[in-house]
C-alpha cells in the first residue's frame, strides 16, 4: 500500500463520520416533523388524499405491521405481474421476452426484501419498463420500508405506556418522497456529470477495430444506480454493476457510490439516538458498528495485498478493476457486504481467502454493521437486546435497555430473529451441497465451491444480494431456494422486531440510577463487539473452516 | 432454622446422589431445554456404543451420562438443602390437642366455658381454642382475648420470648409455637394443610417451585442458542461429505457420537445445567437469615428494587427515645432541674423515664432516693394530660412535679395561676428543629426547664444508606413524626427522602407514585393497616411479630421481624441475579476454547496434505489424537458443572458498588476467566486421559 491507499481510506471515512450527524439530524427532523402549511406539507397531503390515508392516526404494533406486510405483498404481485407481461407492456426497445416464472419471483421478491439478488442479467433479461415502474420503485419503497421498521421499534423504545408506533403510510411517504427521492436525484444528477449513461434508447451496435460485433447497451441508469446505492439495494442497471464502466465511470462516481452505499445506515445511528432522546446511544452503535467495519477492512486489505503463494504474486488484481485498484475495490467489497448492499466494483469470488471471508462473515454478523438502510439499526438493536440480556444480569438487576425491562417476549423473537438466517444460511447450503441440482451450479470444485454456495444463501438469508459470481444461480432449484432466502432474511426479523417494538411500547420507563446498566459506554460497547462477533463465530464457523479458513490455510 | 446446613454435608449429599438419578426421569429432563438435549445425545450415544463397541464410544456416553447427572446433582444438592430445613419444621407439625372452646367466651377469664380435646388437624377456621402455660398453639390464629408471651423459636430460632395479644399488630399467632405464660383464647384463621408452617415447609422443600420471570427469559435465551448449535452441528456432516468428497478421502472421522459431543460442548450446559440450582439456592439464601419468600419471583424483583420505603422506628433509630440533655430556665441551675426530672421519672417505667433517671446518673452522680410509700405518689402519663410525673408529701409539704408535652404543661401551669416563660417556648422550638422531642418540667406552678428526648439513629445505618446509594437504590424514611422532626432525623441519618406524619394511605400512595413513575419499590411492615401497602409493594416484607393480614399481603416474612432485613433481601435478589448473568457469560465464553479443541479434530481428514488435514493447524493447544481431544473438551465440560456447583449454590461475591464497577469486574472475572480456563482444563485433560493411555 502507498500513501494514497491511506489517504484514500482516511477520506473516506473522514466522510462518512462528517455526514453522519447532519444528515440523521436532517432525516429525523423530516420524519419527526409535526404539520405545517408549507409547500412540502401540502406535497404530502396531496398524497394522502389520492391514497386514501388519514394521516393523523396512529397505529400500534400490529396495524403498522399488517399495513406492511400488505404495501410488501402487493410491491411484490406488481413487480411479478409485470416481468410475467413484459413483451406487452411499453419501454421494451430489445423486445425482450416475457420472464419465465421462477426467475420472475425471484427477482420480485429479491426487489422487495431489499436484496436486490439478480439472477437475470440486467441488459438481457428486463425491459426498461420493468426496471423503472418495477425495480426501481421497489429499490425505494423497500429502502424506505426498512426504515419505517426502524422508526416503529425506535418509538418503542421511546415510548412509556403507549401503543403509538406511528403511521406506517406517513413514515413509507416521508422516507420515500423527503429523504430517498431528493439524495437520489442530487446523486443522479452528480453521477451523469461523471458519464453514467441516462436516456430511454435502445442498444447500440458497433464494429469494433477488429471487425468484431459489439453491443453497447444503455439505458436509464443514473437514476437507478443512486437508489440502488442510497437504499442499499445494490442491484445494477447492468450485469456486472459498478465494475461496468456506463456505471462507475470515474474515481470520484467511484467514491461517491462507496459513499452513497452506507451513507443512510450511518446517518440513521444519529436519527436513533435523537429518537430515543440520547444522542450518545446513537453515536455509540455508531462506533460499534465503524469499529467493526475498519476490523473487516483492515484484515481484507491485509489479506489482498499479501502474497499469493499459488503465483508467487503479491497484491491480488484478479476480478478487479484496474480502474479502482486493490484499495477501491476491498473498501468496497466490505462496505457493500457490511451495508447490506450488495453492489460491487470488484468479482467477490475473487478474493483472497481470508478477504473473502471477511465479506460472507460481513453479511453472517446478520447485516447489523451499517446494515440495510433501517434494517441495519433494527438488527443491531436485536444484538444490543441480547447484549444487555447477557451482561445486564451482571450487574444484579433483571435486565434492562433505555429503562425498558427486557423479559421473556424480547428474548423470545430476538433470538428468533438470530436463529432465522442461520437456518436459511445452514440448511439451505446443507441440502445444495447434497444434491445435484445444487451441485451442477458450482463453477469451481472443493473450497471454493463450497463457499460459492453457502455465499448465494448467506447474501440471500441477509437480504444482501451480493454474489461470489462463479455459481450459476439462474436455476430452478436456486432461484427458488433463494428466493425463499430472502423472504425469511427479511420478514422472519421485521416481525419479530415488530412484536419487540409493541412490547417495549407498553413498559414503562424505569428511570436511571446509579444501579443502571449503561448502554452508552466503551464498556458496553466492548460487550456488544464481543457478543456480535461469539455469535456469528459461534454459528458458522464449522462453515467456514471448510471454506474459506481451509484456503487460507492451503495457500 | 437457624442451624447452619453446610454446602456439602454427608448426608445430604447421599441424598443428592440419590435423586440425581431419580431426575433422569424423562418427562422432568424435559423442563430443561439444554440439558435434555445433552439427555437424548447420551441416549443415542449409549444406543450406538452398543453396535460399535470402542473405547472413545464407551468413554463419550460415559461422560454425557455423568453431564446429565451432574446437573441434576447441582439441583438435587440445593434443593437437599432446603430439605433439611423443612425436616426440622415437619416435627413441629406433629399432631397435638387442641382445647376447642364449644361457645364463645363472654368475658375474661371465662374460666367455666365447657372445652372439648380435639385434634389439632380437625380445627377448622373460626374455631376458638384456649392456650394456657406450657400449651403448644395448634395452629395459625389471631389472638381474640388475653395475653401471653409466647416462645417462637421454633420458627425463627430466637430464643427470647415474645408478647401475644388481642387487638393491635401483634395478634398473631403460628402453629407449632408455645405458650411460656398467661392464658390466651385464639380464633383460628387459617385452614388444616395450608397454615404457615405449612406454606413455610413447601417453600423451603422447593414443591411448589415454579421458574420467575427472568429465570424463563434466560431459559429462552439459552434454548435459542441450543437450536442455533444445533443447527450447526446437523449442517456440518453434509458439509463434511461434500468436502471430503473434493478432497478425494472418503473416510469420515464424524460418526454421530462426535457430532453429539460437539454438540454438547457448545450448548450452554454450565448455565443451563445450574440454573435451578442457582435459583432454588437464593430462596435457601434468604431463608438461611430467617426471611421466607412466598415465590422466587420476589426474591428476583429484590435484586431490581430502586426505592426502599423504610419505616423510622426500629430500622433507622433505636426504637426509644433517649434524654440527652437536661436545659434550665434562666436563674434554674442545670443540677435542680436534673434532679427534679429523676425524681419525676423514678416511678415511670416507659423507656424515655429510665433514660432520665439514667442520664441524671451519668451527669451528676444521682443516685434513686427511697421515700415512704405512702408519701409518694405516681401519676402516669394518659392520652388527656399528656403529662406524668409524682406528687410528694415530704414533711407536711407537698411537691407536685410534672414532666410533658409542651403545650399540656402550659395549659397546666397557667390552670395553676404560674408563669410560663416565653424562654421555655423557644427552648422547645429550637428542640423540635433538631429532630429531638421536648419535655417541659414543672415544680408546683414554677416551670424548671426542658429534658432533651432524642431519636438516637443506629450505628453504621448512614453508611449502609451510603452503599444503597451507591447501588442506585433510594431510601425513604416513614415516620409519624412532624415534618420539622422528620427533616432533622433524616439528615442524620442521611436518607434521601421522607414522609412525615405519614398514614397508611400516604404510604399506598408514594407507591403508585414510585410504581407509576418505572420504580421497583419495597417495604417492610408489620400492622394491619400496612397489609395494603405490603401488597402493592413490588417486594413487600411482612414482619412475622405483625398481624395475620399482614404476612398475607407481603411477599415475603421476616421471622426476626427485624426492619433492617430489607437491605438483606435486595441484596440476596441482585447476587442471584448476578450469579445466573455471570454463569451464562462463564459459559457462552467456554466455547471459543471448545471449538478449538474440537474442529480440528473432526476436520483431521479434509483436505489432507501429506495425511494430515489442513484444519490440524488450528490444533493450537496440540492435544494429543482428535479422539482424546475431543474426549477432554466432553470430560472439561461435564466436570466445570460440578467444579461450580458450589458457586452457584453460594452466590458469586456480592460487593455494595455501582453497576458499572460491578460489572467490569464480573465481566473479567467471568468473560476472561470463561475464555482462559477452558484451555488449561482441556489441556490439562488431553495430557492425564493420554498418560493413562484411555484412548
Amino acid at each position: 500500500m502507498i500513501w494514497q491507499d491511506y489517504l484514500q481510506i482516511f477520506i473516506f471515512l473522514a466522510a462518512l463520520i462528517a455526514l453522519t450527524k447532519p444528515l440523521g439530524l436532517l432525516i429525523y427532523r423530516i420524519i419527526e416533523h409535526k404539520s405545517g402549511s408549507g409547500i412540502f406539507n401540502k406535497i404530502e397531503n396531496g398524497i394522502y388524499r389520492i391514497i386514501g390515508v388519514k394521516s393523523d392516526t396512529t397505529m400500534d404494533w400490529k396495524t403498522y405491521l399488517y399495513s406492511l406486510l400488505i404495501f410488501n405483498a402487493l410491491g411484490f404481485g406488481f413487480v411479478f405481474l409485470i416481468q410475467l407481461l413484459q413483451a406487452y407492456l411499453p419501454f421494451n426497445p430489445q423486445h425482450l421476452p416475457n420472464v419465465e416464472p421462477i426467475l420472475a419471483f425471484n427477482t420480485a421478491v429479491s426487489f422487495m426484501t431489499n436484496t436486490n439478488w439478480q439472477s437475470y442479467a440486467g441488459e438481457t433479461t428486463l425491459s426498461y419498463f420493468v426496471q423503472m415502474i418495477g425495480l426501481t420503485v421497489q429499490n425505494f419503497v423497500s429502502a424506505a420500508t426498512g426504515i419505517a421498521v426502524f422508526l416503529a421499534i425506535s418509538r418503542g423504545i421511546r415510548n412509556r405506556m403507549n401503543k403509538d408506533l406511528g403511521n406506517f403510510w406517513v413514515d413509507l411517504t416521508r422516507t420515500t418522497i423527503f429523504i430517498l427521492l431528493p439524495l437520489s436525484i442530487i446523486v443522479a444528477l452528480v453521477l451523469i456529470s461523471q458519464g453514467v449513461v441516462q436516456n430511454l434508447n435502445g442498444y447500440t451496435e458497433l464494429n469494433t477495430l477488429e471487425g468484431a460485433k459489439q453491443i453497447i447497451p444503455t439505458g436509464p441508469a443514473a437514476s437507478q444506480i443512486a437508489i440502488k446505492q442510497l437504499g442499499t439495494n445494490g442491484g445494477g442497471f447492468f450485469n456486472t454493476n459498478s465494475a461496468f464502466p456506463f456505471e462507475n465511470p470515474t474515481p470520484f462516481s467511484n467514491f461517491l457510490q462507496m459513499l452513497a452505499l452506507i451513507l443512510i445506515p450511518s446517518a440513521l445511528t444519529y436519527t436513533y439516538g435523537k429518537i430515543v432522546g440520547s444522542t450518545k446511544q446513537g453515536w455509540l452503535l455508531f462506533s460499534v458498528m465503524l469499529t467493526l467495519f475498519v476490523v473487516g477492512l483492515t484484515v481484507s486489505l491485509y489479506s489482498e495485498y499479501s502474497m499469493n503463494h499459488s503465483i508467487g504474486i503479491a497484491g491480488n488484481m484478479e476480478g478487479k478493476e484496474t480502474r479502482f485498484g486493490i484499495t477501491n475495490s476491498v473498501i468496497w467489497s466490505t462496505a457493500t457486504t457490511d451495508a447490506s448492499n450488495g453492489s460491487v466494483n470488484a468479482m467477490h469470488e475473487s478474493l483472497m481467502p481470508l478477504s473473502g471471508m471477511v465479506a460472507v462473515l460481513n453479511i453472517m454478523l446478520g447485516e447489523i454493521v451499517f446494515g440495510g438502510v433501517g434494517s441495519g439499526l433494527y438488527g443491531m438493536l436485536i444484538f444490543v437486546l441480547l447484549t444487555v440480556f447477557i451482561a445486564g444480569l451482571m450487574i444484579g438487576r433483571t435486565p434492562e435497555y433505555l429503562g425498558k425491562k427486557i423479559q421473556a417476549k424480547e428474548v423470545q423473537m430476538a433470538i428468533l430473529a438470530v436463529i432465522a438466517p442461520s437456518f436459511v444460511i445452514l440448511v439451505f447450503t446443507a441440502l445444495a451441497v447434497m444434491i445435484p441440482q445444487g451441485l451442477s451450479s458450482m463453477q469451481e470444485p472443493g473450497a471454493h465451491g463450497f463457499m460459492e454456495i453457502l455465499y448465494a444463501f448467506t447474501s440471500a438469508a441477509g437480504n444482501n444480494g451480493s454474489a461470489f459470481a462463479g455459481l450459476n444461480a439462474n436455476t430452478p432449484f436456486y432461484n427458488m431456494m433463494l428466493g425463499i432466502g430472502m423472504l425469511i432474511g427479511r420478514f422472519a426479523i421485521i416481525i419479530p422486531v415488530m412484536i419487540i417494538a409493541g412490547s417495549l411500547s407498553v413498559k414503562n420507563i424505569t428511570p436511571v440510577s446509579a444501579g443502571t446498566f449503561s448502554t452508552d459506554n466503551a464498556l458496553f460497547g466492548f460487550l456488544l463487539t464481543a457478543i456480535i462477533l461469539i455469535v456469528g463465530a459461534l454459528t458458522f464457523l464449522p462453515a467456514l473452516s471448510l471454506g474459506p479458513i481451509v484456503e487460507h490455510l492451503l495457500n | 432454622m437457624k442451624q447452619e446446613t453446610k454446602t456439602f454435608d454427608k448426608k445430604l449429599l447421599a441424598v443428592a446422589i440419590k435423586d440425581s438419578f431419580i431426575k433422569l426421569n424423562p418427562r422432568l429432563e424435559i423442563k430443561n431445554p439444554v440439558m435434555f438435549i445433552v439427555f437424548i445425545g447420551a441416549i443415542i450415544t449409549t444406543l450406538i456404543t452398543f453396535t460399535s463397541f470402542t473405547a472413545f464410544n464407551i468413554q463419550i456416553s460415559i461422560w454425557l451420562w455423568f453431564t446429565v447427572l451432574f446437573a441434576n446433582f447441582s439441583e438435587a444438592v440445593a434443593e437437599g438443602r432446603g430439605k433439611a430445613q423443612a425436616e426440622a419444621l415437619k416435627k413441629m407439625r406433629t399432631n397435638t390437642y387442641a382445647r376447642l372452646l364449644s361457645t364463645p367466651p363472654l368475658s375474661k377469664g371465662a374460666g367455666g366455658i365447657p372445652e372439648k380435646q380435639v385434634l389439632s388437624s380437625e380445627l377448622k377456621v373460626d374455631d376458638l381454642v384456649v392456650c394456657e402455660t406450657g400449651d403448644l398453639i395448634p395452629s395459625d390464629g389471631e389472638v381474640v382475648e388475653g395475653i401471653a408471651s409466647v416462645d417462637e423459636s421454633a420458627i425463627t430460632g430466637e430464643s427470647a420470648p415474645v408478647i401475644r395479644e388481642s387487638g393491635g399488630d401483634r395478634s398473631a399467632v403460628t402453629g407449632g409455637t408455645k405458650v411460656i405464660s398467661d392464658r390466651i383464647i385464639i380464633k383460628i384463621t387459617s385452614e388444616q394443610g395450608n397454615t404457615f408452617l405449612d406454606k413455610m415447609i413447601a417453600l423451603v422443600e422447593g414443591a411448589k417451585r415454579h421458574k420467575t420471570p427472568n429465570e424463563i427469559a434466560l431459559t429462552i435465551l439459552l434454548s435459542g442458542m441450543s437450536i442455533i448449535f444445533l443447527l450447526a452441528v446437523v449442517t456440518l456432516k453434509p458439509f463434511e461429505l461434500f468436502a471430503l468428497s473434493a478432497s478425494g478421502n472418503p473416510k469420515s472421522t464424524l460418526t454421530v457420537p462426535v457430532l453429539i459431543s460437539l454438540l454438547v460442548c457448545l450448548i450452554p450446559t454450565t448455565i443451563g445445567g445450574l440454573l435451578s440450582a442457582i435459583g432454588i439456592s437464593g430462596i435457601d439464601r434468604l431463608t438461611k437469615r430467617n426471611v421466607i419468600a412466598k415465590s422466587g419471583k420476589a426474591v428476583e424483583a429484590a435484586g431490581d428494587v430502586d426505592v426502599l420505603l423504610l419505616d423510622k422506628t426500629g430500622t433507622i433509630t433505636l426504637g426509644n427515645r433517649m434524654a440527652t440533655e437536661f436545659i434550665p430556665v434562666k436563674g434554674v441551675e442545670e443540677i435542680r432541674l436534673a434532679e427534679i426530672a429523676q425524681l419525676s421519672s423514678l416511678s415511670d417505667e416507659t423507656p424515655e423515664g429510665r433514660s432520665i433517671v439514667i442520664l441524671a446518673k451519668e451527669k451528676y452522680n444521682m443516685r434513686g432516693r427511697h421515700f415512704d410509700e405512702n408519701s409518694i405518689q405516681f401519676v402516669p402519663f394518659t392520652a388527656q394530660t399528656k403529662m406524668s410525673g409524682v406528687d410528694i408529701t415530704d414533711k407536711g409539704k407537698k411537691l407536685e412535679i410534672r414532666k410533658g408535652a409542651a403545650e399540656a404543661i402550659k395549659q397546666y401551669i397557667l390552670q395553676k395561676g404560674g408563669a410560663y416563660p416565653p424562654e421555655i417556648t423557644q427552648i422547645v422550638e429550637n428542640i423540635a428543629r433538631e429532630g429531638s422531642t421536648p419535655l417541659v418540667v414543672t415544680e408546683n406552678n414554677m416551670v424548671l426547664g426542658v429534658i432533651r428526648l432524642k431519636d438516637i439513629v443506629k450505628g453504621g445505618i448512614k453508611e449502609r444508606f451510603e452503599q444503597l446509594r451507591r447501588m442506585g437504590i433510594k431510601t425513604v424514611m416513614i415516620t409519624g413524626d412532624n415534618p420539622l422532626t422528620a427533616v432533622a432525623i433524616a439528615a442524620e441519618a442521611g436518607v434521601d427522602d421522607f414522609i412525615a406524619e405519614a398514614t397508611p394511605e400516604m404510604k399506598l400512595a408514594r407507591i403508585r407514585q414510585e410504581q407509576a413513575d418505572g420504580k421497583l419499590v419495597a417495604m417492610i411492615g408489620d400492622g394491619t393497616n400496612d397489609a395494603p401497602a405490603l401488597a402493592q409493594a413490588d417486594v413487600g416484607v411482612a414482619m412475622n411479630t405483625g398481624t395475620q393480614a399482614a404476612r398475607e399481603a407481603g411477599n415475603m416474612v421476616d421471622l426476626d421481624s427485624n426492619p433492617t432485613k430489607l437491605i438483606d433481601v435486595v441484596e440476596i435478589g441482585k447476587q442471584l441475579l448476578m450469579t445466573r448473568g455471570s454463569l451464562t457469560t462463564f459459559s457462552i465464553a467456554n466455547d471459543v476454547a471448545k471449538y478449538f479443541a474440537i474442529l480440528p479434530a473432526i476436520f483431521v481428514t479434509v483436505y489432507a496434505m501429506n495425511g494430515t488435514g489442513v484444519l490440524s493447524k488450528l490444533n493450537i493447544m496440540g492435544l494429543q489424537s482428535p479422539e482424546s481431544a475431543i474426549l477432554s473438551a466432553v470430560i472439561f465440560n461435564a466436570l466445570i458443572i460440578i467444579a461450580l456447583i458450589p458457586l452457584a449454590l453460594k452466590g458469586v461475591k456480592y460487593q455494595a458498588k455501582s453497576a458499572s464497577s460491578v460489572l467490569k469486574r464480573n465481566i473479567f472475572i467471568y468473560g476472561f476467566g470463561g475464555l482462559i480456563v477452558p484451555f488449561i482444563g482441556i489441556k490439562l485433560i488431553d495430557l492425564i486421559i493420554t498418560t493413562l493411555h484411555l484412548i
